[in-house]
């Protein structure tokens, strides 16, 4: 099975405004998105072990414009706060990068 | 057919753009030149402190290229969220800088100033009137959260923008305003569709961000109809396709599928994106919901306190193999010896926090990995009421950890690496965003105020 990587254009994180973070899974072509979206590879429950966090704070939205998944999560800690790690929230795309997709 | 065409001359006023792109931007005869000169991305120290993102060299050489370029060709020149978090102190700024601009290139014109900073009486009498509302994942927002505020500013609509336009500006520089107002005004003036405008707006507010591949910040262009707009750059070397311009609704928004404005929704499910060239894309389809009532989101920043911090990293294994309770004693140690120099009051007067690059620096909370590699990198952060508590509470701090001993070694041993002499650096004040909230005003207008003057 190939990695997420693979069959993606770009997967990003990024801030939605300080308070939340949202990741856009954008792939290459228009049948790779619809087996991962079918497969619901990306999942809120999936999202939120790996992630840490409560199921119900995951929202997911399927593109269709332009073959993306989108996932918005609250800012565990608010961009630039004292113990914020990631003030452009830039960086938190990384365990989807390996995530093996049909 | 009515039209408005837009050049935007990049993403962010400061960035840059190539001067070829601008002179091709306005070949294509555009009704006005935007720019914004915000963002929250690079956090609360520009809305707290007053500082700027980028030089004041660097506002000039872009807003000099605009300026020469509108006034050649006499066209308004549109600039929101001055000097990256709108303040008025930052719209001053850059006010400051096109009077200079205007003196060196004699240049002369109609300039509005539009001053988005909040007054404190005013907003604790809206949050009593139950005129303000917590938008999601908002702190809890209270009077003494306003009077504690460095500063606070109301994100303004087109209205301000239209007011100034249709009182004969040249030249808006505003304070903070959402980033889309600055490219709607003009075609909402011009009674155009508010769905395409705002779609539109929404694609042309962040420059070439919306190509295939941007190199570098661009400009980019749009020709506004009532029922598509078509974009396409400028730049020779860019190209746009449906699925770079589809995509850009993704980027930094919660949702591709709305985006809120003071007047309303755009929704942009029902949305076409359809290729004109190999280079141009026209888009249609979008819908706009007007909003029940107007509201201004507000935008605040206190002081979190003053920091001096130690960066560090450790290479030697038998430390790295008990990590979690080396640090833990080195962090009591610590928190001793300040108790011994300063009392044992000072426990309340700081905060002690330990970063590990290598583990968990970048992810905090969500990281899902739990192992280490050859090496770790070390972060000691102190956060205080002032500069002179935080840097000499990091003093005790730099010491007890570089000789901070394991069990395994017998003698004094050297644990941390530090890269510089002095190890403590004083990072001054860090700022936190205390709002994510909107006000229901009066009118439009009442939270901004416009000022004119021939420049």
């Amino acid at each position: 099975m190939p990695k997420l990587w693979q069959v993606t254009k770009l997967i990003r994180s990024k801030n939605a405004g300080p308070f939340e973070l949202t990741f856009d899974v954008i792939f290459k072509d228009r049948a790779s998105y619809e087996r991962a979206r079918d497969a619901r590879v990306i999942n809120a429950d999936w999202f939120a072990r790996t992630y840490r966090l409560a199921p119900e704070v995951v929202s997911i939205i399927n593109y269709d414009a332009a073959n993306a998944i989108k996932i918005t999560i609250p800012r565990p800690i608010i961009s630039g706060d004292i113990n914020d790690t990631d003030v452009f929230g830039g960086q938190q795309h990384g365990p989807l990068v390996n995530v093996e997709v049909p | 057919m009515k039209e408005i065409r837009m050049l935007s001359a990049t993403g962010i006023l400061g960035s840059g753009f190539r001067e070829a792109s601008l002179q091709r931007g306005m070949s294509l005869s555009p009704d006005f030149i935007g720019a914004d000169s915000g963002s929250t991305d690079p956090g609360p120290y520009y809305l707290g402190s007053g500082e700027t993102l980028f030089s004041d060299s660097a506002y000039k050489r872009d807003l000099r290229l605009m300026l020469m370029a509108g006034r050649a060709a006499g066209i308004p020149v549109i600039i929101g969220s001055a000097c990256t978090a709108g303040t008025d102190a930052q719209l001053e700024r850059l006010v400051g800088i096109a009077r200079e601009i205007a003196r060196e290139e004699k240049l002369s014109f109609k300039l509005a100033a539009i001053r988005s900073e909040q007054d404190r009486s005013y907003l604790k009498r809206k949050l009593r009137e139950g005129k303000v509302t917590a938008l999601a994942n908002a702190p809890v927002l209270d009077e003494s959260v306003i009077d504690r505020s460095a500063h606070i500013v109301g994100m303004a609509g087109i209205e301000p923008f239209v007011e100034a336009l249709e009182n004969g500006a040249d030249v808006v520089i505003a304070g903070r305003s959402s980033d889309t107002s600055i490219f709607s005004a003009m075609p909402m003036m011009r009674g155009l569709n508010p769905a395409t405008v705002w779609h539109a707006a929404k694609i042309l507010e962040c420059g070439a961000a919306c190509v295939v591949e941007r190199k570098y910040p661009d400009c980019m262009f749009a020709i506004v109809r009532d029922d598509h707009f078509i974009v396409e750059p400028p730049n020779p070397d860019y190209r746009c396709d449906p699925a770079s311009i589809a995509s850009h609704n993704l980027y930094e928004n919660a949702t591709p599928y709305e985006l809120v404005e003071p007047s309303g929704v755009l929704n942009t499910v029902a949305a076409q994106y359809d290729a004109l060239s190999d280079r141009a894309v026209r888009v249609s389809g979008s819908t706009f919901k007007p909003a029940e009532r107007y509201t201004i989101k507000l935008e605040g920043a206190e002081l979190a306190g003053y920091q001096s911090i130690i960066i560090g990293s450790v290479r030697d294994p038998i430390i790295l193999r008990q990590l979690d309770s080396w640090l833990a004693g080195l962090v009591a140690a610590a928190r001793e010896r300040i108790a011994a120099v300063f009392g044992a009051g000072i426990a309340e007067k700081y905060q002690f926090d330990v970063r590990v690059f290598g583990r968990n620096a970048t992810m905090g909370p969500l990281e899902p990995e739990t192992g280490i590699g050859h090496e770790v990198g070390l972060l000691f952060q102190i956060t205080a009421a002032t500069q002179d508590l935080a840097t000499a509470l990091i003093k005790s701090v730099s010491h007890i950890a570089v000789h901070y001993p394991v069990p395994e070694w017998t003698g004094l041993i050297t644990s941390i690496a530090y890269p510089y002499s002095p190890a403590e650096i004083s990072r001054g004040a860090s700022y936190r965003f205390n709002m994510n909230h909107v006000v229901e005003p009066a009118s439009a207008l009442e939270m901004f105020r416009i000022e004119y003057e021939k420049v």
